[in-house]
């Protein structure tokens, strides 16, 4: 098992390398001159020339990805352009309220999906299935920043169940923290949950029909038990996939969340870092996303591996 | 008369499908007292495993006991709810499958399957649950049992994830054991093995067995009766002796001819049975064999002869119950 975790690891060193390839190529090809939006007004040939050089910007291409490889291996993620602050460090302030969101948003849509995918299933037919099936096609069709503005109306505004916006983190007012999560939280894993039911519930009906479950029941095993224990656990494979890959999603559903709810999370970050043309952190930022898409798979894999002992680790 | 462990009277099974419904079990009826071992032969389609299924009330979605009586140690099971059904479901009666490879859940370790009707209805922990696992691995035969119960299914050969159905079903000591084809998907060499097994635990545990096959063979070797179904019916019934000696329905008669003899000294050619097996939809009237029938008089085009006793034993055919013998057909 740790051998297998060890030998994952390796094999993400390639895929890795290739992402930042394509990181830095994204940020080198796309149009406009760092150098200009930090000078503003004063754009002298010589002034551009002193930042490129000051920002290594005039050397060969390869070099400069080389160099710039060499520091984020080192954990130096270079400086914002705007702000000056490193990026490292202006990701890992706003990381947190991103975990936050995106661990609730996730909890949250396994809690609705599960019980609601595994019900539909085993009443396929009735009105609750229909009901079920009615609500997915909502939360996959509506988009969240408008389920997030409806929330904060209902819940915020009218009701005042629900503080409209902010956040606190959660090492200052677990209470709090958690009361100013759970809008945002609901409004991004809405779109997750509507998916993970409809395949909860497709998976549940195909191993419904399996051999075993009628042995089980054979056995003696009431309908809750052969639903919950024989049949819960082999449905819940596929589903897997699908949760990991919402899970490498987080930051990138987190953008539109992040701005309707004022969320001081990485997605907002993105959002600012691209209207100011602040590159570095761009950089920074897609390269967490797609290491968190990595990590992410490794999970599931394992995740595999517990739910189902014929995926063997050797 | 004393009352029997088990007693179908009439039953009828009904399957709906979207052209209508098919009696798959079409007014079966039959006994079986502890100890014994009754045999249910017939195509596939013939209602043997429906019947099978009725009496344990696990029925496919689609299918519903229209009709008839079931009862098993006095109770009628029609009249059980689900709660008093679940109760006798893995005790009192036990069921194995045709295939083990699917008939095992694959997420779950063979031992914690094993053991799960004692836990289930027995109430045992899951340690003590596991040690009796042991037990029943050693008594079907899987050598190296304390290992065995830690391993997953795909572990397990075909055989022994028999023998492993065999010891779930035995592991509360069920005085009704259904055996659903459980030799069809397995090689020669272990059928005989699980049919020697099924043999010595009907032999030391007096389980009363319903033996359900589409082979001759196994119901000569391991059977006090046997019951040949055709198209939902019951067309023959009597000991395996009366009926392999002198079998009184032209089915019976055709499926024993079929069967090819190794120790055959000439060239005979195989002798399938004409025709095809019924369409359940679409069945002809007067007796549902008829097309098929080597025998066939006018009478059987027409109406359907009910289950009557010929010689020692039951038979449904118009030819046998007027006194005629089933020798060899006429112009043939």
């Amino acid at each position: 098992m740790t051998t297998y975790v060890l030998r994952r690891l390796m094999l993400m060193l390639p895929v890795a390398f290739l992402v930042t390839i394509g990181v830095f190529m994204l940020i080198h090809l796309s149009p406009g001159d760092p150098a200009l939006i930090l000078l503003g007004e004063d754009r002298t040939p010589q002034a551009i020339a002193q930042i490129h050089e000051q920002l290594g910007l005039d050397k060969p291409l390869y070099v400069q990805y080389f160099i710039w490889l060499g520091r984020i291996a080192h954990g130096d993620w270079g400086r914002s352009v705007t702000t000056h602050e490193p990026v490292a460090q202006a990701i890992t302030e706003r990381l947190p309220a991103t975990l936050e969101l995106g661990i609730v948003a996730l909890v949250w849509s396994l809690l609705v999906a599960i019980p609601l995918g595994t019900i539909a299933a085993v009443r396929r037919g009735s009105l609750t299935d229909q009901v079920a099936t009615g609500i997915t096609v909502a939360g996959v069709s509506i988009p969240n920043f408008f389920i997030g503005i409806v929330l904060i109306f209902v819940l915020s505004v009218t009701l005042r169940l629900f503080p409209f916006g902010g956040y606190v983190p959660l090492t200052t007012d677990p209470w709090e923290s958690l009361r100013h999560v759970l809008l945002p939280a609901i409004a991004l894993g809405t779109a997750g949950a509507a998916i993970n039911m409809r395949f909860t519930r497709s998976s549940m009906i195909e191993v419904l029909n399996h051999d075993y479950i009628r042995t089980a029941r054979a056995k003696g095993a009431s309908w809750r038990r052969v639903v919950f224990v024989h049949a819960l656990k082999n449905a819940l494979i596929p589903v897997v996939t699908i949760v990991g890959l919402q899970i490498g999603g987080i930051i990138e559903g987190a953008v539109v969340t992040e701005t309707v709810f004022t969320w001081p999370g990485v997605g907002r970050l993105a959002v600012e870092s691209i209207f100011n043309r602040d590159y570095t952190v761009i950089q920074g930022i897609v390269l967490l996303a797609a290491f968190s898409y990595m990590v992410a798979n490794l999970l599931v894999d394992l995740v595999y591996g517990w739910l189902d002992p014929r995926i063997s680790y050797a | 008369m004393t009352a029997h462990l088990l007693e179908l009277e009439d039953v009828q099974t009904q399957i709906a499908l979207r052209r209508g419904a098919i009696r798959a079990v079409d007014h079966v009826s039959l006994t079986l007292d502890p100890g014994e071992t009754l045999g249910i032969v017939g195509e596939s389609g013939s209602g043997k495993s429906m019947t099978a299924l009725s009496i344990m009330r696990l029925l496919p979605r689609a299918a519903r006991i229209t009709g008839g009586r079931i009862r098993f140690k006095g109770r009628d099971l029609a009249d059980l709810s689900e709660d008093e059904m679940e109760a006798i479901r893995g005790t009192e009666m036990a069921m194995i499958f045709q295939d083990p490879m699917t008939s095992l859940n694959p997420v779950y370790r063979a031992g914690w399957q094993v053991g799960e009707p004692l836990r289930i209805h027995r109430h045992v922990d899951k340690r003590a649950s596991i040690a009796a696992a042991v037990d029943l691995f050693r008594k079907v035969g899987i050598p190296d049992a304390k290992t065995r119960v830690d391993q997953f299914p795909h572990q397990f050969s075909g055989g022994m994830r028999q023998r492993t159905m065999i010891a779930m079903g035995l592991s509360t000591g069920p005085s009704l054991l259904i055996a659903d084809e459980p030799t069809t998907a397995l090689d020669v060499t272990i059928q005989a093995q699980i049919l020697d097994l099924l043999r010595a635990l009907n032999r030391d545990y007096g389980t009363a067995t319903i033996l359900i096959t589409h082979n001759l063979g196994v119901v000569a070797g391991m059977c006090d009766r046997v019951l040949v179904m055709y198209a939902g019916r019951v067309v023959e019934q009597g000991t395996t002796e009366d009926v392999f000696v002198h079998p009184e329905h032209p089915y019976t008669w055709s499926l024993l001819r079929s069967i090819p003899r190794l120790d055959a000294t000439g060239h005979e050619p195989l002798r399938p049975i004409e025709g095809s097996p019924p369409d359940m939809g679409r069945l002809p009237a007067g007796c549902k064999f008829h097309p098929r029938c080597p025998f066939v008089i006018d009478r059987c085009r027409e109406e359907e002869p009910d289950l009557r006793e010929v010689r020692s034993q039951l038979a449904r055919c118009w030819v046998t119950q007027a006194g005629r013998s089933l020798d060899s057909p006429d112009g043939r």
